[in-house]
């Protein structure tokens, strides 16, 4: 029997994951950097510039577009993280747990696409909050419901974030409580320590990790999806995904170098405010531990 | 569980707050269902004044049947490729220690972390080159990226939880290395992988703008006719079809939560589903 060394043993079993994400994602970010900077693959001209950034961070779309972004991304990280552990910890409290946390995996499973029809149904204009607030007399027709699809501040995209998002940062917040928490609660009221001093002490720290994990993907997930704020915010301001794709589609090719900037600083940002949170979150624990 | 045993107050207002939490989960849910059989809705309507089996018929109709089985192929050999992917890579991670160990956790999470649309758009001529865009096997590809990232790591958390002596016991009794993987390995790792699959199967049949921009429109998968149905505010035909993209990914996940208990990693790939 041949025995290969171990570190080509290695090479050849991460060799194929390793192509994927090399073509496609290493590749795919040195492309967007690339043809952001006047890069033509297809066509072979490549003029240098820095034209497509200065047109991109000038343009009051642009601007307005990463204030809506960061707004989104993170009202929506933060509520849901917020529900999320409050919604576990109420759980444990209450029991149920078994029926509440296959509650919560259906409702992971639902396609943000579905995500984003159900909340149009429910908060535009005519939906079904909508006639609920006429049947209470609480609003008089459809034109004076609060507009909170395809509205400026983002209130529907944050809505869907909130209802898809909290159920899994739920579930993950149920799993770690699972974990031995309780008996270290119990420690700590044996030692004398009251409800709120357990929960500031034991309890949020030894779920910090994992919520923290967690609520990093959501963040990740919120800044990144398309079919949620283009299907329920506006064409102006757009989320960054949406902007990039836009001038992605424009008919005008000289506009596409804008699309690739806009991809690339959406890359950076994503990986920037991950790579902070994760250092914050850290420190945190390590000084509460 | 921890604290003073509550009163019978305090467990009421637990048990009403946790009612109110079921149904806001639901709550969405609802007009989909009366829009998929509305025939008509008038605005200050609670209820549709008329049932209709329009929603139905569409999604039995030709069209969306071709979608349906577009969707399933794609996302089939999506599952089967990040599955075949992901196993070697996760035997590596999971079994093996290895210098650059750290570099390859982080290609394999950058992936998870970056907007999927981001890394696509500087990619799409070189599909157009290839003569791969517009085609199924492009849009197959190219949901690898999202795919197989996670498929490795799912799988390589299992294989560090594989008890190396088995696979030893077969190798001694004589079975090759390919053997020993086909008789050992994958049976002991079958839950892991049956859940892989699974969840790499919904990222798949789920995904939206990948398939839009490498398909060009071309090949037509559910969400794609989903979403040209909301833009054209049909609301039954979208809430119909809303129907349809949504029920086999929640059984499915019911099926899975069920296989593996409650092990929060495996989420993490429905979560972005």
């Amino acid at each position: 029997m041949r025995r290969w060394p171990e570190p080509l043993r290695v090479a050849l079993l991460l060799a194929p994951a390793l192509t994927v994400v090399g073509v496609f994602f290493v590749g795919g970010v040195a492309q967007a950097v690339l043809q952001s900077l006047g890069h033509q693959p297809l066509l072979g001209e490549s003029t240098w510039s820095l034209d497509a950034y200065r047109a991109v961070l000038t343009d009051p779309a642009f601007v307005a577009s990463l204030l809506l972004t960061m707004r989104v991304a993170l009202i929506s990280t933060g509520v849901a993280t917020v529900l999320g552990v409050g919604l576990a910890l109420l759980v444990r409290r209450v029991g149920g747990r078994a029926r509440m946390t296959a509650l919560f995996h259906g409702t992971l499973a639902i396609p943000h696409l579905v995500g984003a029809l159900s909340i149009g149904l429910l908060l535009a204009p005519s939906g079904l909050l909508s006639r609920v607030g006429q049947a209470l007399g609480l609003v008089d027709d459809a034109q004076s419901f609060p507009v909170l699809t395809q509205d400026a501040f983002g209130w529907g995209i944050i809505a869907e974030y909130v209802w898809k998002e909290t159920p899994f940062i739920a579930v993950v917040a149920l799993a770690a409580l699972s974990r031995g928490v309780g008996e270290l609660e119990g420690v700590a009221r044996t030692l004398g320590a009251g409800a709120g001093q357990r929960l500031r002490s034991v309890t949020i720290p030894l779920l910090a990790p994992p919520v923290a994990a967690a609520s990093v993907l959501v963040f990740a997930f919120t800044m990144a999806s398309y079919e949620v704020p283009r299907l329920l915010g506006r064409p102006f301001p757009a989320m960054l995904p949406v902007e990039a794709f836009q001038r992605f589609r424009d008919t005008d090719l000289g506009v596409r170098p804008e699309a690739m900037a806009i991809a690339t600083v959406l890359a950076v940002l994503s990986i920037v405010v991950v790579l902070a949170y994760l250092r914050l979150v850290a420190g945190l624990t390590r000084r509460q531990v | 569980m921890s604290g003073p045993r509550p009163t019978a107050g305090t467990r009421l207002r637990h048990r009403a707050a946790l009612a109110v939490v079921v149904l806001l989960v639901l709550l969405p849910l609802l007009p989909v269902l009366l829009w998929a059989v509305a025939d008509t809705w008038r605005y200050p309507d609670l209820l549709p004044g008329g049932l209709t089996g329009r929603g139905l018929r569409l999604v039995t109709g030709s069209s969306v049947l071709g979608a349906l089985g577009t969707s399933t192929l794609i996302a089939t050999a999506v599952a089967c490729l990040a599955c075949a992917v992901g196993f070697p890579a996760g035997r590596a991670l999971g079994m093996h220690s290895f210098r650059g160990r750290r570099v390859v956790q982080f290609l394999l999470l950058a992936p998870v972390l970056v907007p999927a649309l981001a890394v696509t758009l500087g990619l799409q001529v070189f599909f157009i080159r290839l003569g791969l865009a517009d085609t199924v096997t492009g849009v197959v590809l190219v949901q690898l990226m999202p795919t197989v990232p996670y498929a490795a790591t799912l799988l390589g958390a299992s294989y560090a939880n594989l008890d190396a002596d088995h696979e030893r016991q077969a190798r001694v009794l004589g079975a090759g290395p390919w053997r020993t993987v086909a008789a050992v390995t994958v049976p002991l790792l079958r839950p892991a992988l049956v859940t892989t699959w699974l969840l790499t199967f919904l990222i798949s049949w789920s995904e939206y703008i990948l398939t839009l921009l490498i398909g060009g429109g071309r090949v037509t998968t559910l969400p794609l006719l989903l979403f040209s149905a909301i833009e054209s505010s049909d609301r039954t035909a979208a809430a119909a079809l809303g129907l349809l993209v949504v029920l086999p990914p929640v059984l499915l996940v019911l099926v899975v939560a069920r296989l593996l208990g409650s092990r929060d990693d495996a989420f993490l790939g429905v979560a972005r589903a």
